[in-house]
């Protein structure tokens, strides 16, 4: 396996899986506080296994995809996907639209599942074990996506599955040796990172897709994620100078 | 059936946040594909049409989200 190539997608998975690992266990631990770790952790198994189902039966259907057609596919998807997380975390950095905060999500959630307990007292365990599963298949989705995406394209969908898989420990390892939602993780820079990330693959795909062969070969792919990060930034110095100037 | 809507609805979402970004993104794809297929001699100039067009696409809709 070459570094080069590989470093780019395992860090890129590592990253985008810690920023969706954090908020899966944010409701995960909402679950718990509310209803005990029994549905919790029936739940988060359940989607686990979901993930792991669904990944199994996409990967031979991967190897069928001629590689061009594979990579315009995967660098349009992740240009949508990736500039869409990228457009909200400059948003959030210049201040425009609200940081998630895992603290406010965690008071909703287990508000949420409070409202439920007093309306369907019977179901509970039910309704809060769904409640875990879905959080877990929402977000592992994006890593399922993420990890396939930046992977694909070079036969590194095993590279970025264990570098996915190492954020999900340093997560679990964090959160239940703290007791609480990963309040303190800089969520935002980290989103705005791997928007870049996901960015400058999207571009680099979607071009391979189209017969481009960029200068450099992978490690193009940097220098395209330095273009990204220099105009996300100049975005948001520009739109925080523009709200300074007109409060 | 509920379920189903729900769940399209939860992937499209992964994609599609603003409708504009996703549509500007779809067209500088399309106008790169274009040109690659009518001037084949010339990747690296597609590849610059994308790149730059995201590029411009991604600065002048943050300024919009902002100014709006």
């Amino acid at each position: 396996m070459n570094w080069t190539t590989a470093a780019p997608a395992v860090t890129t998975a590592f990253l985008s899986s810690l920023v969706e690992g954090v908020e899966a266990l944010t409701i995960v631990f909402a679950v718990a506080s509310v209803r005990g770790w029994r549905p919790a952790a029936l739940g988060t198994l359940a989607g686990l296994a979901l993930l792991l189902l669904i990944v199994v039966t996409l990967r031979p259907l991967l190897n069928r995809v001629p590689l061009h057609a594979l990579q315009l596919i995967i660098g349009v998807l992740l240009l949508l996907f990736g500039m869409r997380w990228l457009r909200k975390a400059i948003l959030r950095a210049a201040g425009v639209i609200a940081l998630h905060d895992e603290g406010i999500a965690f008071a909703t959630e287990t508000e949420e599942l409070r409202d439920q307990a007093r309306q369907h007292e019977a179901q509970l365990n039910w309704l809060a074990g769904l409640a875990s599963f879905k959080a877990v298949v929402l977000e592992g989705l994006e890593v399922v996506f993420i990890v396939i995406a930046v992977g694909a394209g070079r036969g590194l969908v095993g590279a970025a599955s264990l570098g996915a898989l190492a954020a999900c420990l340093v997560v679990a390892t964090f959160g239940f040796a703290l007791h609480r939602p990963l309040e303190r993780v800089p969520e935002n820079t980290l989103k705005f990172a791997v928007g870049v990330m996901l960015s400058a693959f999207g571009v680099f795909w979607t071009g391979e897709g189209l017969g481009v062969l960029w200068p450099g070969e992978d490690l193009a792919i940097v220098a395209i994620a330095a273009l990204f990060l220099l105009v996300a930034l100049a975005a948001v110095a520009l739109t925080r100078r523009r709200a300074g100037a007109f409060p | 059936m509920n379920v189903l809507v729900a769940a399209s609805q939860t992937l499209v979402g992964l994609f599609v946040d603003d409708g504009s970004l996703a549509i500007a993104i779809l067209m500088i794809v399309l106008v790169s594909g274009i040109f690659s297929i009518l001037m084949p001699d010339m990747p690296l100039v597609a590849g610059a049409m994308l790149l730059i067009g995201c590029l411009a696409v991604l600065f002048a809709n943050v300024m919009k989200a902002a100014q709006d």
